[in-house]
């Protein structure tokens, strides 16, 4: 080993200076996950001087309630598509999809439950078309197919991937609307509700799922190999397939994983509603989602990524969403509000634009 | 012409390049020499506004100047050809060599691109450099070469005072590389000051009035070719006596090797592929070095893409250790214990944004695949295990490896395969773009790994290299096995396979 060292650096290069001692505002301002926190925290803050009662907690009917609860519950579907489509971005891929996906895992799962009221020995009894466990299962097993499909279109096919994930929002919608027959499909089988109201230990199941989904996800890419095979496929695919990485492989899972996760927000959300729209449901949920990976921290030319950065994106987003409508935005201008945040959020995030804020603050001081 | 002085820059805590000056003179060819990571590369990047400078001052014709970006160096008159190509292969030759500043036609507002006179201006210049193309082809189209040659195109064609060319012939013949060095010289005669970095010391000697060297980024002398042979240039760079050419310690160890297996380890029977290789028979045997030598297109690299399974080999056999495969993805040669350094070193090989200890464990995690992962502590191990033994030059094994030299990417490269353990190693081209001294190394390297049993598949254009390394010696052209030699074969043999016309 010495030898190795001598033999490269025969004259010894000047003793290193030591770095100067960086301020802990310094080093805490380069963590990826700060910028994030900051903006959720700056929306809250917002959000609360105009409705004093977000804080507000409290323990009703066995389970918490409040406004944070029900922002918590309500991003939990867009976090899950987040986290889906956070892998997707990190093979330096796309999925505008999702929501067409969202959409057909609702219609499906509303089918085979449809429910009935029948009365049975004297009782009225709810009875679902077919179990409930076998039609949750058929409607994921339809998301994950559709995302494989889109998988399949970008690594074999070789398509763009938002040019492949386009054919499949339009496809995807139009089979939704077949299914749905464009109508709202009721659904009558309250344990299906439990998904998307349901109360576990208080805490909404909608919630614990979202929660699930990025615990295993952070677990299955800490114990695995898979978190470098997705970052070196999206930052160079030719040298990862060179290194011997199944990168067409790896890819067609993320996007059917994409696809997987979408199911799961299409069962939440129909559950919610305790209905499927195939018109409506998981529109424009694609924007939301991308914008929730990109406002957390990862960007979109691939590589790099941050699972726990697109919860706190989801969080923002749907914070955002419920600041507007707490506050009383009028609807014809709330996408327009809701513009205006998103961009100065990214504005916030955007470390070029921090230098330049600096250097101006810095000049304006010195004057 | 222009003057560098006392130019220091570090970053973070690290002293890049401390005091070093450079003086370039009008109407001189000025090498600047030094291993991987003396310096050159930064030093140009100062010139070229690139980065700012820490201490030191610049000068051109006597007036200081700070340049603060590419553009405006080259405003001042300072055009620079990088090593790696950095040109748009989608668009056309003319397109390209005109982007960022296209002729216009028309009045005010109303002003279109002039496409006919891009075109025109761009024949003419190819001219100059006497390549005959199509300026309308698109670039990506083109050999690597011939846009390396358009790369500098189009550094001539801004009116430059001071041309910095860095490492423009890594990717060259010899043919091209003398027609450039015709350019060059009636360049010079036309009072250009030329900054040229190279890695291959004859061209040092065949085109620079004055050479300049750096070592561990600082200055260590300025000479004219006369003053300083070929060996003391070599000391000046490394700062220790290189021993060259170890054919000596090469047939020790052929002598020690181990008797003949009755297996070849690969064994090629009419293998090939429609369009790219004709059927050959090849076999390589336990801990030999095959060398494999051939002109740039004469299907080196091809041979090699299709035995790691990149490319689908449809004629004849492969057997890997006497069983008959048939790879579709490279991770079926991974498996059986091949590994490849590909040529390409920035596209096909480094992952630019990770790490250099997550470029090394690539490989081996690829090959154990998803699960078990390698932890972390195990990675830096393994990472500095190879830092240490291939002497890369690298902070920490946690910096990006896009920050790491080239000589030093090819290192890092070297090592993720090394880290599998191969038992078949196919090099593409590893000593291009790297110092002597670490080619030395790397080369040593190869023979100490073949002594220990591995097969060396040793793909190079320098032929010395070649005959030096060798235990036999494969010869490429035209997409065909042209012959074989064995150890001891003088390069004139070599020449003549390569050259033999097809016809004879």
């Amino acid at each position: 080993m010495t030898t190795a060292h001598e033999m490269n650096a025969s004259p010894p290069r000047p003793a290193p200076q030591l770095p100067p001692p960086e301020s802990l505002w310094l080093r805490t301002s380069r963590h990826p996950l700060v910028w994030p926190l900051v903006t959720l925290a700056l929306i809250l803050a917002v959000n609360a001087s105009l409705n004093p009662g977000l804080w507000h907690l409290e323990w009703r009917n066995g389970h918490l309630y409040g406004s944070l609860i029900d922002i918590v519950n309500r991003a939990a579907p867009l976090a899950i598509v987040a986290l889906g489509l956070t892998l997707v971005i990190a093979t330096r891929g796309i999925d505008i999809s999702v929501g067409a996906v969202v959409a057909i895992s609702g219609a499906v799962a509303a089918l085979m439950i449809g429910g009935d009221l029948k009365i049975v020995d004297g009782q009225p009894v709810h009875i679902s078309h077919w179990p409930l466990p076998v039609a949750l299962l058929v409607a994921l097993v339809a998301a994950a197919a559709c995302g494989a499909w889109n998988g399949l279109l970008v690594a074999r096919a070789g398509l763009q991937p938002i040019i492949a994930t386009l054919i499949m929002m339009l496809a995807g919608r139009g089979a939704a609307q077949l299914l749905t027959s464009g109508q709202i499909i009721t659904i009558y089988y309250p344990p299906y509700f439990v998904i998307g109201n349901g109360f576990f230990l208080g805490v909404p199941v909608a919630a614990l799922i979202a929660l699930a989904v990025w615990l295993g996800m952070t677990l299955l890419l800490d114990r695995s190999a898979l978190g470098l095979f997705i970052q070196a496929i999206g930052i160079n695919p030719r040298a990862a397939r060179v290194a011997g990485v199944r990168a067409r492989t790896i890819t067609i899972c993320v996007y059917a994983f994409c696809g997987l996760c979408a199911g799961v927000a299409g069962l939440i959300v129909s559950s919610n509603v305790k209905s499927a729209d195939g018109n409506n449901a998981g529109v424009l949920m694609e924007l939301d989602a991308i914008l929730a990976v990109t406002v957390g921290g990862t960007l979109l030319t691939g590589g790099r990524f941050t699972l726990a950065g697109t919860v706190i994106g989801a969080l923002i987003i749907q914070t955002l969403t419920s600041t507007i409508y707490a506050i009383g935005v009028p609807p014809e201008i709330n996408l327009v509000v809701k513009a205006v945040v998103v961009f100065a959020v990214m504005l916030l995030q955007s470390p070029e634009f921090r230098r330049q804020v600096r250097a101006l603050a810095f000049r304006g001081g010195a004057r | 012409m222009l003057k560098a002085e006392g130019i220091s820059k570090r970053f973070g805590a690290v002293t890049v390049l401390d005091e070093v000056r450079l003086h370039l003179r009008a109407g001189e060819v000025h090498a600047l020499m030094g291993q991987n990571g003396a310096g050159k590369s930064t030093l140009i990047k100062i010139l070229t506004g690139v980065y700012p400078v820490t201490a030191g001052t610049l000068a051109l014709d006597g007036a200081p100047i700070a340049p603060a970006s590419p553009l405006d160096s080259q405003k001042l008159g300072i055009s620079t050809v990088y090593q790696e190509v950095n040109l748009c292969p989608n668009l056309t030759v003319a397109e390209n060599i005109f982007a960022g500043r296209f002729p216009r036609r028309g009045w005010g507002g109303l002003k279109a691109i002039d496409g006919p006179r891009m075109v025109r201006e761009t024949r003419a210049l190819l001219t100059r450099l006497n390549l005959d193309i199509d300026p309308t082809q698109t670039l990506g189209t083109l050999p690597v070469a011939v846009q390396q040659l358009v790369a500098i195109a189009r550094a001539l064609s801004v009116d430059a005072k001071v041309l910095i060319l860095d490492e423009p012939t890594s990717s060259l013949d010899d043919s091209e590389v003398e027609s450039l060095f015709t350019v060059l010289r009636g360049l010079r005669a036309s009072g250009l000051a030329i900054l040229f970095v190279t890695h291959f010391l004859d061209q040092v000697y065949a085109i620079s009035d004055r050479i300049t060297v750096l070592r561990n980024g600082r200055f260590v002398g300025e000479w004219t070719p006369a003053e300083l042979p070929a060996p003391a240039l070599v000391s000046a760079m490394v700062g220790r006596d290189v021993a060259l050419a170890s054919a000596e310690a090469a047939d020790a160890q052929a002598a020690a090797k181990p008797a003949d297996s009755a297996t070849p380890r690969l064994q090629l029977r009419g293998f090939g592929a429609e369009r790219r290789i004709h059927p050959l028979d090849l076999d390589l045997r336990d801990g030999e070095v095959m060398g494999v030598a051939g002109l740039l297109g004469s299907g080196r690299t091809e041979l090699a893409r299709l035995l790691f399974g990149l490319d689908a080999a449809d004629l004849g056999t492969l057997a890997v250790q006497g069983e008959t495969v048939r790879f579709t993805h490279p991770a079926q040669a991974v498996k059986l214990g091949l590994a490849f350094c590909p040529e390409e070193r920035k596209s096909d090989g480094i992952v630019g944004e990770l790490s250099v200890r997550e470029n090394i464990v690539l490989a081996l995690q690829a090959r154990t695949g998803l699960w078990p992962c390698i932890r972390p502590a195990r990675q830096r191990e393994l990472a500095q295990k190879y830092i240490d033994l291939l002497g890369i030059r690298a902070a920490d094994s946690d910096m990006p490896i896009a920050l790491l030299s080239g000589g030093n990417q090819q290192k890092a490269l070297l090592a993720r395969w090394l880290a599998t353990a191969p038992r078949v190693l196919i090099l593409d081209e590893p000593t291009r773009g790297i110092d002597v001294a670490a080619k030395q190394e790397l080369m040593n390297e190869v023979m100490r790994l073949a002594r220990e049993g591995m097969s060396v598949l040793f793909i190079s254009s320098e032929i010395d290299e070649v005959l030096r390394i060798s235990d036999r010696i494969v010869v490429m052209r035209d997409r065909r096995k042209a012959g074989e030699l064995p150890r001891g074969a003088t390069e004139a043999e070599v020449m003549n396979l390569i050259c033999e016309p097809a016809a004879a």
